[in-house]
């Protein structure tokens, strides 16, 4: 059993968990990811760890309530426990000294880059960092990002914070200004890491972009996190789940990853029913818990 | 052996072996020469005293043969159920010349679970503590065998495990239809008894190194027995599609997570039901796989194998059973590519027939393609079973590790020490893929190993 420490609201669909796992905050290490299972009859999914406190013991996971078992985890609180946390799983990121170093998070992909980002600062790159969401209350991490980075760009679809329209259309912007842009690490929703890597590959920048495949036992046993990189096939568990944004199957992988949807809505209605049959209608979002949009004067 | 009726056991999960009775146990082990050579012992990967143990069921001391076996299998219920006796112990049975030999496999298996149902396992004797504490990484066949050896000599043992839970490849791979979890469960409790911890939820190489192990976590000796990884795969086009499964996941899902109950449980399981399963390969996994697919209500049930059902590794009795379930067999056939449609989901299988060739350098006959012979199967769901390659996990962990070309750890043949001094491998990570009972003959050799080691008086480190 591992341990929830604090539980906050980051948008009204994510949480952010302390979890205490004190072998797995002593070596988690940027990009690297656990794969939990809430409950004896729980399936076993990857999530990425957004951050871990070594003295503490304890890591950071941010879930966005997608299936039936992100939703069931918002549910989740102080006090309560999950049944099985493993890791840290997956490869490190390569860290290096870049110069310009490009960040970006889509969505709650937000929550992977953070460290990420973190360490390519701290490693000495210039950082830009460039976020994405459908709307405001969907950019998770703002305030941390905007710490951090020399220059940080906002962007949403409806336009509701920062500019309207798509994270590429910023990147499309920076590659062709000064100065070059000498690395970019891409993590959100599958459409938009192809979208980068397409751009960033005419520009012939080194990308590398986080995936998301289906996994199991996230241990290179099962082989369903399978991805086709450069024609090959590797397992997302032990090869990567980072990868050369430029040689992945994007095509694949989105296809593959759509493998349980009927099952995955299923599972979901079915969770929904009995929820709403136990909950009052008001919305587990607590406002005070709202983002800190404090923005650097370059924004 | 008592079996269920196949029209019955094709729609459920339980056991297909029922267990001889007492009268037919009895009667079994009358037949036993009682030779004076007794070659069964010889087959046997373990060493188990057969021959004595027989004795004793023929004497009606039924407890007293499961101790018996015990001396040399720290898992006789699970053994009994799952090692091929066929090719083993029963194999060199002087009986077996001319008639049939007797059925050692049924009674190792009579007496577990006789001695289970009548008071448990009186655990043998433990020796005393030597102060040495030894991690085991894996809790499968090789690091559950080791384990029990280890403690009975008196050492602190620890297992770790990646899975949430224990068994390894006799809990995610071994369906329950051939061995219940109940089993595994209570051979697992046996250990804890003589006094093993354990611990789920550690993937070494990950969550812990073996350095680490060796230094700060204080182990005087560390056993790696992760097992086999990395399934194998055709490296034919379209093996992305959706509907195409490593045996290993497909297995994991329904055994380890129980998808067969979706949605009861969270984790899914492709729709089999009234749809066209095939898997591809010929050993016990791929007979594993296609037995569970019938279980859940495939339509049609295939198995495609490129040569013939003489050269199939597979015990002989899971290729009954599959046969008896209605499981179609599809000989001399090579898989060419799988076919989907416009979003990816697999709707066809195109083939080549084969014949037999000469036999290639382990004696099996080489299936050799026949021209102009292709042709097109409908499927709706295809199982890999071609066995795996090795876990990267602990060997990527730790230059120091010596491995061979193809991953797997490398060992003294006869000590099974590593290149690291006190870190011991056995079972699948050093052999690749193999049976049950080989993991567990390299799991006792290594806890003989390990025992010497700790006693030498000045075990290099």
């Amino acid at each position: 059993m591992y341990e929830i420490l604090d539980d906050r609201y980051l948008s009204p669909n994510v949480k952010q968990f302390e979890v205490l796992a004190n072998r797995i905050a002593r070596k988690q290490q940027p990009g690297q990811f656990v794969i939990i299972r809430l409950h004896d009859r729980g399936e076993r999914i990857p999530l990425t760890i957004a951050d871990s406190d070594r003295e503490r013991g304890t890591i950071q996971l941010i879930v966005k309530a997608v299936g039936k078992t992100t939703q069931e985890m918002m549910n989740l609180s102080r006090g309560d426990a999950i049944l099985n946390v493993v890791g840290p799983l997956g490869i490190p990121s390569h860290i290096d000294l870049f110069g310009t170093a490009v960040a970006i998070g889509g969505g709650v992909g937000a929550a992977i880059t953070y460290p990420i980002a973190r360490a390519l600062k701290e490693k000495g790159n210039r950082l830009i960092t460039i976020l994405g969401a459908s709307q405001e209350n969907q950019l998770i991490l703002l305030d941390k990002f905007s710490e951090l980075s020399d220059q940080i760009y906002v962007t949403t679809d409806d336009g509701s914070l920062g500019e309207k329209g798509k994270v590429t259309d910023v990147l499309m912007r920076l590659i062709e200004e000064e100065p070059a842009i000498d690395y970019v690490h891409a993590v959100g929703p599958l459409q938009m890491m192809e979208e980068v890597s397409r751009l960033t590959k005419k520009s012939n920048i080194q990308t590398v972009v986080s995936l998301n495949p289906i996994m199991v036992d996230g241990t290179g046993m099962c082989g369903g996190c399978r991805v086709r990189i450069g024609g090959e096939t590797r397992f997302a568990c032990v090869d990567g789940p980072e990868f050369n944004a430029h040689e992945v199957d994007f095509k694949t992988l989105n296809q593959r990853n759509e493998m349980y949807l009927d099952q995955e809505r299923e599972s979901l209605d079915r969770f929904n029913l009995e929820q709403g049959s136990e909950k009052s209608t008001s919305s587990p979002f607590d406002p005070d818990c709202k983002l800190k949009k404090i923005l650097p004067s370059n924004f | 052996m008592p079996q269920q009726d196949p029209l019955i056991r094709k729609y459920n999960f339980e056991e297909v072996n029922q267990g001889l009775l007492v009268e037919l146990a009895t009667l079994e082990a009358e037949r036993c020469l009682d030779c004076s050579s007794s070659p069964c012992i010889q087959g046997c990967p373990v060493g188990v005293k057969i021959s004595e143990f027989i004795d004793l069921v023929r004497k009606k001391e039924f407890l007293k043969a499961a101790q018996k076996i015990r001396e040399d299998n720290v898992l006789p219920a699970i053994t009994g159920r799952v090692c091929p006796q066929e090719i083993q112990c029963e194999a060199s049975c002087v009986l077996g010349k001319n008639f049939e030999p007797v059925a050692i496999g049924y009674l190792e298996r009579f007496v577990a679970d006789y001695e289970k149902n009548h008071g448990g396992v009186v655990l043998p004797q433990l020796e005393e503590p030597t102060g040495k504490k030894v991690a085991i990484i894996g809790s499968g066949p090789a690091g559950l065998s080791a384990a029990g050896d280890l403690a009975l000599k008196g050492h602190s043992v620890t297992v770790y495990e990646a899975l949430h839970e224990l068994g390894g490849v006799l809990i995610y791979g071994i369906p329950e239809f051939r061995l219940p979890k109940s089993i595994v469960e209570d051979e697992i409790n046996n250990l804890r008894r003589l006094g093993i911890q354990f611990e789920t939820d550690i993937v070494v190489g990950k969550t812990v190194c073996i350095s680490e192990l060796m230094g700060e976590e204080g182990f005087d000796a560390v056993f790696i027995a992760t097992g086999a990884g990395l399934p194998k795969f055709l490296n034919i086009p379209g093996e992305d599609l959706k509907g195409v499964y490593s045996a290993n996941e497909f297995l994991t899902r329904v055994n380890l997570l129980k998808a067969y109950l979706f949605p009861d449980y969270d984790e899914p399981v492709y729709e089999t039901e009234g749809k066209v399963v095939a898997v591809i390969g010929g050993g016990n996994t791929a007979l594993d796989a296609i037995r569970t697919a019938v279980r859940l209500k495939a339509s049609k049930s295939i198995l495609i194998y490129r040569r013939t059902m003489t050269e199939m590794p597979a015990r002989k009795e899971e290729i009954e059973h599959a046969e008896e379930e209605g499981v179609l067999f599809q000989f001399l056939t090579q898989p060419l590519e799988f076919l989907g449609d416009h979003n990816g989901v697999l709707k066809a299988i195109r083939c080549q027939r084969m014949s037999l060739g000469p036999p290639d350098s382990m004696g099996r006959k080489s299936p050799v393609p026949i021209p102009d012979s292709e042709f097109i199967q409908e499927i709706d769901l295809c199982i890999v079973a071609l066995g795996n390659g090795a876990n990267p996990m602990v060997q990527s962990s730790d230059s120091k590790l010596k491995v061979d070309p193809r991953g797997y750890i490398k060992v003294n043949e006869d000590s099974l020490q590593t290149s690291i001094p006190g870190v011991f491998a056995g079972g699948d990570v050093v052999t690749g893929g193999a049976t049950v009972i080989l993991a567990m003959g390299a799991g006792r050799r290594a806890a003989r190993s390990i025992d010497k080691y700790l006693r030498s008086p000045t075990p290099t480190r």
